[in-house]
């Protein structure tokens, strides 16, 4: 059995800097730090637990400008900076007054994490798992993806020096394709929908043909889903060290909502922030909604759906991390909610031309999401609040109808002419 | 009515590390309640005290989730393929 192979071998110790162990976020049963993924009692997801050393401001904001000045928050090695990574983070947190005027919001800032190296969050998670694939020493990366996640994966691999191979829905957006494919490693488009890519994936680990694959999302999950945490803490750090009072996160697994409250509560436990109340606003496309379903429907369990969005991106019928997500923003005092493809493409406008930020569909969803809790009154105007946007536009182009405002001679009679000035 | 089962990692202690078994019955409960008796204390693991199938479990048959289909009433052809799959994989 691969799995069980791999996992006898030791690491080395400090590997995984602060982190302790796995543990199961169901039963609590705790498991050596391995390539395992789910409890051998309850098959609940397992997740890293910590035990952290002294984490100040000072040496936080003395370290890189990247994710690795959180290094010793994250099951990364104390030298991760040195390693050959994409360096992913401190992306920009963009004071979105006139989107904020426009909406009626007091405050109002857009976390762009386009502007990581493969212009998606991705990187933030992937980094995490490139750490645990070269102590576990996997040779072979790879991923199920709705896209973002597979050119992160081929970025991260070229530069580690892994071999990649990742698996796509056939009838992905061409731009992700080509960002999958440019880096030299393999994409592998399956005959069906994100769940079904996600299967497959189940079932090749279990295989002897998966041996000595490292799936970021599958048998390396708990470490992958870490990265995601980063987003919490630069959110802190760029607010003046203060946590944000309302967050709206896009749901695809939901993994990276989730990932989002644990960080700020480290944050509030490692007294770098002082604890103040903040809500979490999850946000889906209505053809992709089972979690916002579960949510109006004050159910606990996940119903799956089959997908049919122009976000693709978020097109997870069957989200792993769904029942975690309802948790978080009912405790919080937040809220799922969803809406149709036409107001993502219309709040993707609605971004790019109040801020500048050319969102991809994803982003259009959380922004859409943003001005709906807006309207029904559920999201607070005057409170403090950052909206996510977790993908660059450049990749669902097809999304949005945007084009030249006339084709005229170069004549300035002509261009007075048209009215255009 | 012999259907092929396959067995994620976590449970293979119970199928002597065969990743692979065949199975009889004509639904997935059936399926299910053969290979109990081949292989005791396995179906526990996979549905829970009311029969219905874990939270963190997808059982497939062919490439459909029976929760698309009847759940565990859902007929299992022979020659199909039924997979049990550990649900908390994904991050997209
Ligand atoms: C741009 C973008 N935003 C958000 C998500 C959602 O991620 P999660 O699965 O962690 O909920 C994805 C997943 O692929 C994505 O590509
Ligand atoms: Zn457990």
């Amino acid at each position: 059995m691969a799995i069980t192979a791999t996992e006898t071998e030791t690491t080395a110790p400090g590997a995984f800097g602060p982190a302790a162990a796995l543990s199961c976020r169901e039963c609590g049963e705790r498991y050596d730090l391995a390539p395992r993924f789910a409890c051998e009692f309850c098959f609940g997801p397992l997740e890293v637990a910590y035990e952290f050393g002294s984490v100040t401001r000072e040496a936080i904001q003395s370290g890189p400008n990247n994710i690795w000045r959180y290094a010793g928050l994250l099951p990364v090695p104390g030298n991760v900076a040195e390693l050959p990574n994409m360096n992913p983070g401190l992306t920009p947190l963009v004071r979105a007054d006139r989107l904020a005027a426009e909406l009626g919001m007091r405050s109002l800032h857009v976390k762009d994490d386009s502007a990581n190296p493969t212009h998606s969050f991705k990187d933030r998670v992937v980094a995490m798992a490139v750490e645990a694939a070269r102590t576990f020493g996997f040779r072979t990366l790879s991923c199920s993806s709705t896209g973002n996640l597979a050119g992160a994966v081929g970025a991260a691999s070229a530069r580690a020096g892994f071999r990649s191979c990742v698996f796509i829905p056939a009838g992905l957006e061409e731009g992700k394709i080509v960002m999958a494919a440019v880096y030299g490693g393999q994409v592998v488009a399956i005959d069906g929908s994100y769940d079904d890519v996600n299967r497959f994936c189940s079932e090749l680990i279990g295989d002897p043909a998966g041996e000595d694959w490292g799936f970021v999302n599958v048998n390396l999950r708990p470490y992958y889903a870490e990265g995601s945490k980063t987003l919490a803490y630069e959110i802190a750090e760029q607010l003046g060290w203060k946590l944000p009072e309302q967050i709206i996160v896009p749901i695809a697994s939901g993994s990276q909502l989730t990932k989002i409250d644990k960080g700020f509560r480290e944050l509030v436990e490692l007294s770098l922030v002082e604890d103040r109340p903040y809500k979490v606003f999850g946000a889906q496309a209505t053809g992709c909604s089972p979690v916002a379903a579960a949510y109006e429907e004050g159910h606990d369990v996940i119903q799956p759906v089959k997908p049919d969005t122009i976000a693709k991106s978020l097109a997870i019928g069957n989200p792993a991390d769904g029942p975690y997500v309802l948790d978080v923003c009912r405790r919080t005092g937040g809220a799922v909610a969803r809406v149709d493809d036409a107001a993502v493409v219309d709040s993707i406008s609605l971004l790019a031309r109040t801020e500048g930020v050319f969102a991809e569909t994803a982003g259009g969803v959380t922004t859409g999401v943003l001005r709906k809790l807006l309207d029904e009154g559920s999201l607070d105007p005057a409170a403090e609040t950052v909206v996510l946007n977790t993908g660059d536009g450049l990749k669902t182009l097809n999304a949005v109808e945007a084009g030249v405002t006339a084709t005229i001679k170069p004549s300035l009679d002509v261009f007075k002419e048209a009215g255009l000035f | 009515m012999s259907v092929s089962v396959r067995v994620p990692t976590i449970l293979r202690t119970y199928t002597k590390d065969a990743a692979e078994v065949s199975a009889e019955g004509e639904t997935v409960q059936a399926v299910l309640a053969d290979l109990d008796a081949n292989y005791p204390g396995i179906r526990g693991r996979i549905v829970d005290d009311n029969g219905k199938i874990r939270r963190f479990v997808n059982v497939y048959v062919g490439d459909e989730d029976v929760r698309f289909a009847q759940g565990v009433d859902t007929p299992t052809e022979a020659g199909t393929q039924v997979s049990i799959i550990p649900a908390v994989a994904g991050g997209c």
